[in-house]
């Protein structure tokens, strides 16, 4: 369950569905096991009327979490040594999020990745960068 | 974050890979986990950021016996009638304009595993601006977290951005 430098080329992808239909309950199940309980995540009716946004919206993190569920899958358990993004638009409830990793470089036993999550709208809502050890 | 005694446990690794939609039995299964290159049970790649729930002091949790939440109760905002507040209110996150995390990486240095008991102290990074298209200006802060085993050797670096923004992101 690993890749091998001498089977990757620079511009491989490995792309996966992340979640389709995103449900709130599974942005307070991210709440709970994360300890970020900001209202803005889970209480609709504070973010709708407090704080101005047109609903709850996920963590950037719970994004990051599941986008390494696809990097994870794809270089192997253990592997990941770095794993860095930029949380660029905001995903709501209903969103349906796919995740690509790209192979940028491989040197030294090590894959650079391109990684780039977006919504069902095409709009990125994660872009970063990841290394992974290689056989 | 710091935090003085993050204890990694197998339960909480479970409940966060559920959270995020991760079956892969390597977070929960012992017996499969020991025919994996790992070994053993190890944490997902984004796991460093629950030890929030071992901070005394963490902004974005209600505090047991705390005043000053803003998450809706019998009011939208959560505050209290004038009068029955007590002083030091307060809370994290959210708010009008606010705080958001804008980026985050982690530098490997080993994968989290069950029984590891971690220790993190914290630094602030660089701190920039930005003028914002959809939420006004824009401050960025960085912070460089680095949790550490009961050795003293390094587990995880966490390089967090938040910004605080004038407004709400327009939407569109």
């Amino acid at each position: 369950m690993s890749l091998k430098a001498s089977e990757l080329s620079v511009g491989d992808t490995h792309a996966e569905r992340l979640v389709e239909d995103l449900k709130r309950t599974q942005i307070v199940m991210y709440a709970g096991a994360s300890g970020d309980y900001n209202p803005v995540h889970t209480d609709e009716v504070f973010t709708t009327e407090v704080a101005g946004y047109p609903s709850v919206f996920a963590h950037g993190m719970l994004t990051m979490g599941m986008t390494g569920k696809m990097l994870t899958n794809y270089v192997g358990d253990g592997r990941l040594t770095e794993y860095g993004v930029r949380f660029t638009n905001q995903v709501f409830p209903g969103d349906t999020l796919t995740a690509t990793a790209t192979v940028a470089a491989v040197t030294d036993g090590i894959v650079a990745l391109e990684v780039s999550t977006v919504n069902q709208d095409g709009l990125e809502v994660l872009k970063g960068t990841a290394k992974a050890r290689v056989d | 974050m710091a935090v003085e005694k993050f204890p990694v446990e197998a339960s909480h690794i479970m409940m966060f890979a559920r959270s995020i939609g991760d079956g892969n039995p390597i977070y929960y299964d012992d017996e499969y986990a020991k025919s994996t290159e790992p070994g053993g049970v190890i944490a997902p790649p984004t796991f460093a950021q629950a030890s929030a729930q071992f901070d005394p002091n963490h902004g974005l949790r209600p505090k047991i016996d705390g005043d000053g939440w803003h998450g809706s109760g019998g009011a939208p905002s959560g505050a209290k009638p004038r009068g029955e507040r007590k002083a030091g209110g307060g809370g994290g996150g959210g708010g009008g304009g606010g705080g958001l995390h804008a980026e985050q990486r982690f530098i490997y240095h080993r994968h989290m595993k069950p029984g590891d008991i971690l220790s993190s102290t914290s630094k602030p990074g660089k701190t920039w601006e930005k003028q914002g298209r959809r939420s006004g200006k824009l401050v960025f802060s960085e912070s460089v977290t680095e949790y550490r085993d009961s050795n003293g050797e390094l587990v995880v670096t966490a390089t967090s951005v938040g910004v605080r923004t004038e407004r709400p992101v327009d939407q569109g």
